[in-house]
């Protein structure tokens, strides 16, 4: 089914969110993006990969409508961004749980935010307190939880929404390395599952080649697209597999090797 | 210092109900029959780190003091600690020290109601609002920091010996602290938990009054705390320094009468109602908003 849907929608697939010329230069005159356009195919995780600093959280930001950008414009779902809208859902890196709520309103917030009645939006929060693993978790605040365990309450609050386009804003690295791989192999079956175009910010090469169907590489600030690369790897196979698969190893380090001059110049 | 001091306090307060259930099971079986050569300096061990315990005996060790520095004496103006506590039964049970309670709280309540409300109030405005900040928040960095005992002549004699000039030194004395925490407060909610509400598409309302007043709450109650502390010191110093009234009188009074034990009496009694009103704050806290401390305890 996996195999089916992705060959489907790598016949045609359509442009969800549409960035166009945009840049941004923050007051003070520091110029975070410059000029970058790009398309997000619909039912995709495409990745934003680059330096530290590069200015792929803002481009993320951008797309949310949580900061606007000084030229250019971002479509989604063919209407101009101007704020936040309810096709996008936003994970965020320090997990932004309200700690004197339970997992189970935090889940439930943004339903709330949307005056969804309490019964209809725990019954909501609740079965995917269950997706991501956290059953039995409802009652519990985010001070008693593992760092995966709080992004795990980020992801169900992000996914109860139904938004068609997650934005991940490196979702992954507050959080230690074992627990980690275990999110990444997790997010791959979400991808699968909920047919959701993702947006997906890391710095981290091995995660973006690991869950990426497309990662975009960004240059030093200002940021332009530097490349777009398109791992093949099958999806399907073991996680261990993947991690041993010699395409998987050739990206990485073709990848490594387009970064390498952006440290070089650095120092 | 006030919340350095509420706060281990009120841990021994919210401790208490469960605490003596727990030592007495243990101390029977304990004691008597089981294992009394392990058990016994075990159980010794318990009781001495025991929080409660070692609270009381803080408490013990200063009134010891007190009682002993009393009996030297040494000053034939300072009491012992039974004579002090004999002149306060006194005064509870013929009525002195309830009648000045009543009067003395007037003013405090009016005072310590405006304060926490315009206060928090103006607070949250500032904080939200930075126009609002520049006009408003100079003043108040100015009231905190001025000696504002000094302001109570001119209060006297702009709004007279009556009830107004009191209220007005509870206000200029607590509200200054309530304002700064407050506006503090909600500068500093974390800009996550703000993004996060205005991705999932919360109105400004929305945003203010599920996130960040909940995440202001610590802080801001943190100032009421030390706002009310406040609060009293400036009651007691109306009650000294504009008329003689409630608290105040009798304080002076009794010294001008060398009645010392019914003077200290008197400042006792105020200190430990100061204490308990601000662990009763302390409390409605936790218990009104910050449900995961309760989920802690």
């Amino acid at each position: 089914m996996n195999a089916m849907s992705a060959s489907a929608i790598d016949t045609e697939p359509r442009a969800i969110v549409e960035v166009e010329g945009v840049s941004k230069i923050y007051p003070g005159g520091t110029e975070a993006l410059n000029n970058i356009s790009l398309d997000f195919p619909e039912g995709q995780l495409t990745t934003l990969l680059g330096p530290s600093g590069c200015g792929k959280t803002t481009l993320l930001k951008i797309i949310a409508g949580l900061i606007p950008a000084t030229t250019g414009a971002v479509r989604v779902d063919g209407r101009t961004v101007t704020g936040p809208g309810p096709e996008r859902a936003f994970v965020f890196q320090d997990f932004a749980l309200m700690p004197w709520a339970t997992v189970l309103r935090n889940v439930a917030f943004g339903l709330e935010l949307r005056g969804v009645a309490r019964s209809e939006r725990e019954a909501v929060a609740e079965q995917y307190i269950g997706h991501v693993g956290l059953k039995g978790f409802e009652k519990a605040y985010p001070h008693e939880l593992s760092g995966g365990m709080r992004q795990r309450v980020g992801l169900a609050r992000a996914l109860t929404v139904n938004a068609k386009v997650l934005l991940m804003d490196e979702p992954f690295s507050a959080v230690d390395e074992q627990t980690r791989r275990k999110f990444q192999e997790d997010l791959l079956e979400l991808v699968a599952r909920e047919r959701k175009t993702f947006i997906f910010v890391t710095h981290s090469i091995e995660e973006a080649v690991y869950v990426s169907d497309r990662i975009v590489l960004l240059s030093r600030r200002p940021s332009r697209v530097s490349q777009i690369v398109e791992p093949n790897i099958p999806r399907h196979a073991d996680p261990e597999d993947i991690r041993r698969d010699p395409v998987y190893l050739d990206t990485v380090e073709e990848i490594w090797q387009g970064l390498k001059k952006y440290l070089d110049e650095g120092i | 210092m006030q919340t350095s001091n509420s706060s281990p306090a009120l841990r021994a307060g919210s401790q208490a109900t469960p605490d003596p259930a727990r030592p007495a099971p243990q101390a029977g079986p304990a004691l008597s029959s089981r294992r009394p050569a392990e058990d016994r300096p075990s159980f010794l061990v318990l009781l001495l780190s025991h929080p409660l315990f070692l609270r009381l005996a803080s408490i013990l060790i200063v009134v010891g003091g007190w009682e002993y520095a009393g009996r030297v004496p040494i000053s034939p103006a300072f009491p012992t600690f039974l004579e002090t506590m004999d002149a306060l039964f006194g005064m509870l049970a013929d009525g002195t020290l309830p009648l000045a309670f009543w009067t003395t709280l007037q003013p405090l309540a009016i005072g310590l109601f405006a304060s926490v409300f315009v206060g928090v109030a103006f607070g949250v405005t500032m904080g939200l609002n930075r126009l609002a900040e520049w006009l408003g928040a100079p003043l108040f960095i100015i009231a905190q920091s001025a000696p504002l005992a000094a302001l109570i002549p001119i209060l006297t004699f702009a709004y007279g010996i009556g009830l107004t000039s009191k209220v007005m030194t509870v206000c200029i004395m607590a509200m200054p602290v309530i304002v700064l925490n407050s506006l503090n407060a909600v500068r500093h909610t974390p800009a996550s938990l703000v993004e996060m509400g205005r991705c999932f598409q919360g109105t400004r309302w929305q945003v203010v009054w599920k996130i960040v007043l909940p995440a202001a709450a610590p802080v801001i109650f943190a100032g009421l705390r030390l706002g009310c502390a406040a609060g009293f010191i400036g009651v007691i110093l109306a009650e000294l320094l504009i008329t003689p009234t409630g608290i105040g009188d009798i304080i002076t009074y009794n010294q001008s009468v060398a009645e010392y034990a019914k003077m200290y009496a008197a400042i006792f009694s105020i200190i430990v109602f100061s204490v308990l009103f601000i662990e009763v704050l302390e409390r409605l806290e936790v218990t009104l908003f910050r449900p995961e401390k309760r989920a802690a305890r």
